[in-house]
């Protein structure tokens, strides 16, 4: 987190400078602050991971898009062509995440997937109940769900 | 070029929607029904923004199309999952060709209590006490 805020006002710092007060330049500002931050992690405790983060989180928003994009096509196929290709079912997946947050972020991500939409949690919070569309290949449904719930809880432990 | 490419998005975009309008007239039962509107409907919208915000490039136009697909995708699924929910609960019917259902058999109507499956299987594998009650 500190090293969020310390990026934000370097990437400030730099257009209040060069006083060119566009969005790109913000941008160019934001990238030298996380140059700089990178080079001095290894001198300050609380900057500690915050580097690795963002790439982490660059590559988590590419893969949700395309699953998102991949899943759309998918359901808009059947939806658009007369027999039903889908087979619906409701199944329960063993959460890793532990606090309400992560529970949280990581059904509103499985509800954001077409093709899957969470139902509801158990009363112990240990199994999320989906609703999935597409279950002619559980295992693989379920791998996939469990890389999305893996890569979601990296970007916050 | 950049034509080309704001057009393609918006068409893209607006596609989507059709389609989720066409899901809600086509689709068998209320949770397929909200698949296909949230998320169709979500990256509509998305790509549209895109569209806007490339097509008039300043900082507070941008700004602001980003802001409303964070936005949306806050509040889609949360919407998605609390209609799919309460329509699990109060009983509507799912689609004759729904393969499975694991949720049914751990839920109990009348305490509304939820149970995770989980517990079951410990309870299977431990050995009897002689605290236990009959």
């Amino acid at each position: 987190m500190t090293g969020a805020i310390w990026n934000l006002l370097l990437g400030l710092a730099w257009v209040m400078l060069s006083g060119d007060f566009s969005g790109l330049n913000l941008l160019v500002g934001l990238v030298f602050g996380y140059i700089s931050l990178v080079l001095i992690e290894p001198q300050l405790a609380s900057l500690k991971g915050y580097p690795a983060r963002v790439p982490r989180i660059i590559g988590f928003v590419g893969f949700f898009l395309k699953e998102l994009i991949q899943a759309n096509l998918r359901v808009a196929f059947d939806v658009l062509t007369p027999p039903w290709h889908m087979r619906p079912g409701v199944i329960a997946m063993p959460l890793n995440a532990k606090t309400e947050m992560e529970i949280t972020m990581v059904a509103n991500l499985i509800s954001l997937t077409p093709g899957t939409l969470s139902l509801d949690v158990s009363d112990d919070r240990k199994v999320l109940y989906i609703h999935a569309m597409f279950l002619d290949d559980e295992e693989g449904l379920r791998r996939n769900l469990k890389e999305m719930e893996h890569r979601a809880l990296e970007l916050f432990r | 070029m950049i034509d080309l490419i704001k057009g393609t998005l918006i068409i893209a975009g607006s596609l989507f929607m059709l389609l989720a309008s066409i899901g809600i007239l086509r689709l068998p039962d209320l949770l397929t029904r909200m698949h296909a509107t949230t998320k169709a409907a979500a990256l509509g919208v998305m790509l549209i923004m895109v569209a806007a915000a490339m097509h008039f490039a300043e900082t507070s136009i941008v700004a602001r199309a980003l802001a409303i697909v964070v936005f949306i995708l806050m509040t889609a699924p949360v919407a998605a999952h609390v209609i799919g929910r309460a329509g699990y609960f109060v009983g509507s019917k799912l689609w004759s060709g729904t393969v499975k259902d694991e949720l049914r058999p751990n839920y109990d109507p009348l305490t509304h209590e939820l149970k995770s499956g989980m517990e079951t299987q410990e309870n299977a594998k431990r050995q009897p006490r002689d605290t236990d009650p009959d």
